[in-house]
């Protein structure tokens, strides 16, 4: 495997070796001294064309953790504000000797279009684009729901996992659903009709409109974030409606088994989907998906950049 | 292909290795092996063992994955990185020896003392291999020698062992060596 589009491209054998991949490179971050010399000499490329603050600062993190050299380039400010072309931007930075390419776009599969193409000679890690993937979000909640109800180790076989909210708009969602189900866990999509997509029936997920009868059943629950930059078609009456109905609040806690635990993938609308008392309480881990975050994508660096580059990639198996 | 070692020439060995470390540092106490994955592994299980059985007591014994340090990252398929397990006391003032099924270049060897680094300041470190077949790329040497195994360079040297291979022996086959 040479570039991270999708989850849906990753076969179950890839998926836990990023997983076991990361649970070292956890250590690595707990120990005294966070760095390893591992790419040296490579360069990486955040080319961020929408906001982002954990996203980019976490692979910037993992890359420099892996003592690669960092380069961030952000639409704002840039010739992309002049109205250069993807292709442009890109042949740039691959004249500037740019191994690896991690990039945000708002259009659903400009990373592909980056990957498919001959702009650019190095890898190609989707950071999220338009409403279509965020791969690296879904394998750090993978991670991170294994290392609470799994202790670490294995897939997610046994498991349910609720994700509530905006799955419309979600790439969050979208990569969640193929890789939860892909390791083995049974995941249930609980969003009003509006806030589902066309075609939801053929997601490898069950679908519910009633959050309170499905909280009692799962041990993971994942709270989206409403996108209010997208909330332009009156998906749901008021905020207040949406809160009521489908936010986790204090009351809905006590539905949750003991061991469920609460996960936002951020930045968070506190009070909207999800109450001050959820997000700061002790069954809540979104702080910890941030430092999960690193260490996953630091697996991801290491397994795409650091073996030899051959025909067709290295691979990630 | 010829059998360099069988399995009772193994077992002799790493006894051998056992003895002389004791001797070396007048008892285990400041003792930590630290095997290399994935046979070095075994064969620090193995010596430790021994020790402990010799000296009635328990001793130190962890693995160290040196995959994020080594210098042919580039040159090879991607690899899967393999826990490091510091012994429960650490490693910090003691004296480590690193085990290692063969010594050959002396590359991962090198690589072992960076990995060490990210876990502690050893006071001294040593170095026991099962088998060393010569062909050193860098000046490293080893303190405890299970076999010295003279070979050609394009031979290949491989060391099976029970716990993975079914079977405790030494091989030498033609082909392969260092690229």
């Amino acid at each position: 495997m040479r570039h991270l589009l999708s989850t849906a491209d990753l076969s179950y054998a890839q998926a836990l070796n990023i997983l076991d991949t990361a649970a070292q490179m956890a250590k690595v971050s707990e120990g005294s001294i966070k760095k390893l010399p591992t790419l040296r000499g490579r360069t990486i490329v955040n080319l961020f064309f929408e906001d982002s603050t954990r996203t980019r600062i976490s692979f910037e993190a993992a890359a420099k953790r892996l003592s690669a050299d960092v380069i961030n380039f952000s639409a704002k400010g840039s010739s992309v504000s002049k109205g250069e072309s993807l292709k442009d931007t890109a042949q740039t930075l691959q004249a500037m000797g740019a191994d690896a390419v991690i990039i945000r776009h708002f259009a659903s599969g400009a990373p592909q279009r980056l990957a498919d193409s001959k702009w650019t000679s190095g890898s190609v890690i989707n950071a999220g684009d338009g409403t279509h993937e965020h791969p690296t979000q879904a394998l750090l909640d993978a991670f991170t729901i294994r290392k609470h109800l799994k202790n670490g180790i294995g897939d997610l076989a046994g498991l349910s996992i609720a994700i509530v909210g905006d799955i419309l708009h979600s790439r969050v969602a979208r990569s969640n659903v193929i890789l939860l189900s892909l390791l083995g866990a049974q995941v249930v999509l609980v969003a009003p009709p509006t806030l589902l997509p066309l075609g939801v029936e053929n997601w490898p997920a069950q679908v519910s409109y009633d959050l309170d009868s499905a909280l009692p059943h799962v041990d993971a629950v994942m709270m989206l974030r409403v996108q209010q930059e997208r909330m332009n078609d009156f998906f749901f009456p008021t905020s207040r409606e949406y809160s009521h109905y489908f936010g986790l609040n204090f009351d809905r806690l006590s539905l949750l088994k003991n061991s469920a635990i609460i996960m936002h993938p951020g930045p968070m609308n506190r009070g909207l989907e999800i109450t001050a008392a959820c997000a700061d309480s002790a069954r809540s881990v979104i702080v910890e998906q941030v430092a999960n975050g690193v260490s996953v994508r630091m697996a991801v660096l290491y397994l795409l950049l650091a073996g030899a580059p051959t025909e067709g990639g290295g691979s990630v198996a | 292909m010829s059998v360099a070692l069988n399995a009772t020439d193994i077992s002799r060995a790493l006894t051998r290795i056992s003895h002389e470390i004791l001797e070396r540092y007048h008892g285990a106490d400041s003792v930590v092996l630290m095997g290399i994955p994935t046979r070095g592994a075994f064969l620090s299980a193995r010596i430790a063992a021994t020790m402990s059985q010799i000296e009635k007591f328990e001793v130190s014994v962890g693995t160290l994955d040196i995959t994020l340090h080594r210098d042919d990252l580039r040159m090879r398929p991607v690899r899967a990185l393999i826990p490091t397990l510091a012994p429960k006391g650490g490693i910090e003032g003691r004296d480590v020896v690193l085990i290692d099924d063969v010594l050959f270049s002396g590359r991962t060897v090198r690589a072992a003392f960076d990995a060490l680094g990210e876990i502690g300041r050893p006071r001294s470190v040593q170095l026991a291999v099962l088998v060393d077949r010569g062909h050193r790329q860098l000046p490293i040497r080893a303190d405890y020698v299970g076999k010295n195994l003279p070979t050609a360079l394009g031979e290949t040297v491989r060391v099976q062992l029970s716990e993975i291979d079914g079977i405790d022996e030494v091989l030498v086959e033609p082909g392969g060596g260092l690229a």
